[in-house]
């Protein structure tokens, strides 16, 4: 018994722990000030100067930025990603083993490697700065991990669909969009919802290769520059407040629901 | 008869032409991981063999281990990175245990990884604020935190997949014969935990040396890491020594990465054994 409540406090002092942070930022989020006082009393000015404050147009650009630069980035890597799944299934086993190992690379080595690697990349060749680079980048950490929630939705599938449909006449690309890719939808959803969060989520690559002198910023880059000097203003704290609770909804959403699928799929096989 | 088989040789090539197109798939991709990736790897190989002239030297490699300061960094850089992973093994591994005796475990390890999707620099400047408003000081103990913070998850998440994975009759069976609590962990728990260990291990320990922008947030910066330094070095064109911090990096990454391909070998050899 003893040792049940021991074991119940101490989850619940690393959650509290974990989480206090948040909570913390949160609450002051409504106090207006950045030394965590309520000497303002409960207040909602911190999130009306998300809109009125002098930083609110490099906000909004930062914001804008990242939301096209995840567009852009997720929709590329998910095609390039999925199509190259299905090539590289019947692909030869020692060249797809070799593929499959390179795909791993970006996931495995350490984001400041893959950046200076990429910014080496890119000045040796003579790219032009900005956008292209930071998509480029972004499109090659996004999309492995696009071909590899599309791999296992190959292998449950029968390989000789695709020959049938060649069989009875469409041609390869017919057959890759109107067969192949409905039975992989819900592997290139994954694939694809990773990549926009992981695009949005990136700092270091972005960071690295956004030149500074073409003054681009995604949200991240932009806190990292403008709270890294002055620490944070009540405005920071309203939005990562937003962001917090934003974040925190869709990652809980996304989760419950596969849970309530999950247990659907096991209560459905046992009605059979 | 002839005819027939002439019949069969060319389905036979047609077969052939199909696996071909359904190959020619995957060439954009393998174009692209070239360019990409393979490239700007062996970019970095060739950088550090190469002085401000792009005259072939060795220069960058003595520089790097003759500087006091680099030197410095990459040991406080292992040292943060041990002293975290323990950390984080020590305090997580009772977690992902406790989670995995109760039924509730598997939405408590969700709650336990939540917060791992927030930007790590959002929560990184938050915890700042708040060491800043407490009036603790900023240092190794700060950048310290602020570590196991952020990368506790990872070791949780590993921990748990293998511990909720492993056969209750083992400990049954060990209790059985006479076994008490205390040397059924040790003995059967613990090793057959240690695939999890292990990949939760190189999960926290990578990150931690090679992150960039958490210790110097910190710390007021007053520490630097390995990560931070590379980042310095490149941009202040130090592309040589850069690229030779990078290797040693790469070095480190594929090194663990050796031990986690074993670790998930001997999860299968795990999986394997409870087939019968």
């Amino acid at each position: 018994m003893v040792k049940k409540i021991l074991e119940k406090s101490y989850i619940f002092i690393m959650l509290a722990v974990l989480y206090a942070p948040i909570l913390v930022i949160i609450v002051f989020s409504f106090s207006n000030s950045a030394t965590f006082n309520f000497d303002q009393g409960f207040t909602l000015e911190a999130y009306r100067s998300i809109f009125t404050s002098e930083q609110t147009p490099a906000l909004l650009e930062a914001v804008k930025n990242t939301f096209l630069i995840a567009i852009i980035a997720s929709v590329f890597a998910t095609i390039l990603g999925s199509v190259a799944a299905v090539g590289m299934f019947s692909l030869g086993k020692r060249t797809r083993k070799v593929v499959e190992n390179v795909n791993q690379l970006p996931i495995i080595n350490s984001e400041i490697v893959m950046a200076v690697s990429l910014m080496l990349f890119f000045v040796t060749f003579k790219f032009p700065a900005g956008y292209l680079r930071i998509i480029i980048g972004h499109i090659t950490f996004c999309t492995p991990y696009v071909v590899l929630s599309v791999m296992p939705r190959l292998q449950q599938m029968d390989p000789n669909i695709y020959e049938a449909a060649l069989d009875l006449g469409a041609s390869p690309i017919k057959a890759l969009t109107k067969v192949l890719v409905p039975m992989l939808i819900p592997g290139i959803m994954s694939g694809f919802v990773l990549s926009f969060t992981l695009s949005m989520d990136d700092f270091i690559i972005t960071q690295i290769n956004k030149g500074a002198a073409t003054g681009i910023n995604t949200l991240s880059t932009y806190i990292y520059e403008d709270a890294r000097l002055k620490g944070l203003s009540p405005f920071w704290f309203a939005i990562f407040s937003i962001i917090f609770v934003v974040v925190l909804a869709i990652v809980l959403l996304i989760n419950l629901s596969k849970n309530l699928d999950k247990d659907k799929e096991v209560s459905d096989d046992d009605a059979k | 008869m002839n005819k027939s088989k002439n019949f069969f040789k060319s389905k036979f090539e047609n077969l052939k032409n199909y696996k071909m197109t359904r190959k020619v798939f995957s060439y954009p991709y393998i174009l692209f991981l070239l360019l990409f990736v393979v490239i700007p790897m062996v970019l970095i190989l060739v950088f550090a063999f190469l002085d401000s002239n792009n005259q072939l030297t060795f220069g960058n490699f003595v520089s790097l281990f003759s500087d006091g300061a680099s030197i410095k960094v990459l040991l406080t850089s292992i040292l943060v990175g041990i002293v975290t992973t323990l950390v984080c093994l020590i305090l997580g591994y009772p977690v992902a245990y406790i989670l995995t005796k109760y039924s509730f475990g598997k939405v408590f390890v969700l709650l336990f990884v939540l917060p791992m999707w927030v930007n790590f620099l959002i929560r990184t400047l938050a915890t700042k604020a708040i060491f800043v408003a407490l009036d603790v000081n900023l240092g190794m103990g700060t950048v310290l935190f602020g570590m196991i913070y952020n990368y506790i998850p990872f070791m949780i998440l590993p921990l748990y997949t293998i511990l909720s994975n492993i056969d209750k009759s083992y400990t049954e069976a060990s209790q059985d014969l006479g076994a008490d609590k205390f040397t059924t962990f040790v003995k059967t728990t613990l090793p057959l935990s240690i695939p999890g260990i292990i990949s939760g291990i190189t999960m926290v320990f990578i990150p931690t040396i090679s992150t960039f922008a958490i210790s110097q947030l910190l710390s007021d910066y007053t520490i630097f890491l390995f990560g931070d330094s590379i980042q310095t070095k490149f941009s202040n064109n130090l592309y040589g020594v850069g690229s030779v911090m990078s290797l040693i990096m790469i070095v480190l990454v594929l090194i663990s990465n050796v031990f986690i391909r074993k670790a998930n070998k001997s999860t299968n050899m795990v999986g394997g054994r409870n087939l019968w």
